[in-house]
């Protein structure tokens, strides 16, 4: 299932979607998920450590998971998002679409049946953003849940969208 | 348990590829302390009685310095959101980070301070005594200091504002640690405040990253 979060600039979408998240907590109501874990979220920050290269920043965000996760796995999600070759470059070093990759390599290697993803279009190029779709139908045919924004046309079957802030 | 030492091995590494946020507290450690001599005079009576009182400020200062960046950078790369939605509490990342920022701060000072007790001609009683209290009393400094730096994470100028939450939480350290220097160089035995400040870290070691995971969400709920 896909949830499309639409409204103008400021209207309050990744308020929203941090909310859902479990991250802002100065709000009035009440957020109920019926999994355990909370959901994975890209939001607009990096997320990934200057300092670090692309193959310590993957690994570090699957131990915050405790995942199974082999070096040659981190390897294989840093391929799948073209980053082939930049497996030991300083992330301080890559470009804001890399970096960005960096953080969305976590899609393709961590497993959570919530994604919930703010922009995750933003900065990446056109084969990027194939193989994102492609990664997120999978997603969601595996019955997973989806939570996103985008300025970025995206379309998948079944999508849902939510308008706010809108009189 | 994975986590935790996961984070000590990323944050070691990431202070051994900027040594910057770890060498300029020790630098200042070391500046602010060698001043007193040179601003008060050599006289062996009279530094022999500030040597405990100076190197504990000159500590409490400095690592006070060290904690500042704690979090901020976590905060502000996005890191620290990820951490927050892991499925470990916060609380064993936040002792991670506290372990790995005394063992390059607190201990490196520690291990300094015998210099420095010299260079005040203290007695070798006096020499041990420091050393032992700061290594008991700097880890308590950290942790304290980690629930201010979880605080003022949203600030953008939180340094004061640290200063002014945590300064007052180190005045039992301040005074044992000091005191403890004091007995010993008097000869009646220290072993009191020893347990005392034991005592206190095992307290900070309970309570401290519980606070600082709390405080930590308060931030990023802004």
């Amino acid at each position: 299932m896909a949830l499309r979060v639409d409204g103008a600039n400021g209207a309050g979408k990744s308020t929203l979607l941090r909310i859902l998240a479990g991250l802002y907590e100065d709000f009035d109501g009440e957020v109920e998920w019926q999994v355990e874990d909370y959901p994975l979220y890209v939001g607009h920050r990096a997320g990934v450590k200057d300092l670090m290269t692309a193959r310590e920043n993957l690994s570090w965000a699957a131990s915050l998971y405790d995942s199974d996760v082999t070096r040659d796995g981190v390897d294989r999600a840093l391929d799948t998002v073209a980053l082939r070759g930049y497996e030991d470059v300083a992330c301080g070093a890559m470009s804001e679409g890399q970096r960005k990759r960096v953080n969305l390599a976590r899609l393709f290697l961590l497993w959570n049946p919530v994604w919930i993803l703010d922009e995750p279009l933003s900065a990446i190029d056109r084969s990027g953003v194939a193989s994102l779709e492609q990664r997120i139908g999978q997603h969601l045919a595996d019955d997973g849940l989806l939570i996103l924004t985008s300025h970025q046309p995206i379309e998948f079957p079944g999508m849902q969208t939510l308008v706010i802030g809108s009189s | 348990m994975n986590i935790l030492l996961a984070t000590i091995r990323r944050d070691l590494l990431m202070h051994f590829r900027r040594p910057a946020d770890v060498l300029n507290p020790l630098v200042f450690f070391l500046i602010v302390i060698s001043l007193f001599p040179l601003g008060i005079g050599p006289s062996p009576d009279l530094l022999a009685t500030i040597a405990a009182g100076v190197i504990w400020v000159a500590a409490l200062l400095a690592t006070l310095l060290s904690i500042d960046v704690m979090f901020r950078g976590d905060y502000e790369d996005g890191t620290l959101e990820q951490i927050a939605l892991g499925r470990h509490p916060i609380l064993l990342v936040v002792f991670g980070k506290v372990i790995a920022q005394w063992l390059v701060s607190g201990l490196l000072m520690t291990v300094m301070s015998p210099v420095f007790g010299m260079m005040f001609f203290l007695s070798p009683d006096g020499v041990m005594a420091i050393a032992i209290a700061l290594l008991l009393g700097t880890p308590t400094m950290t942790l304290l200091g980690s629930i201010g730096a979880g605080l003022t994470l949203g600030l953008r100028k939180g340094g004061v504002l640290i200063a002014i939450l945590v300064l007052p939480l180190y005045i039992p350290v301040l005074i044992l640690g000091t005191a403890m220097v004091d007995s010993a160089v008097a000869g009646t035995g220290y072993a009191g405040h020893v347990l005392w400040l034991g005592a206190m870290l095992m307290v900070s070691i309970g309570f401290a990253p519980l606070a600082t995971q709390a405080s930590i969400r308060i931030s990023l709920s802004q």
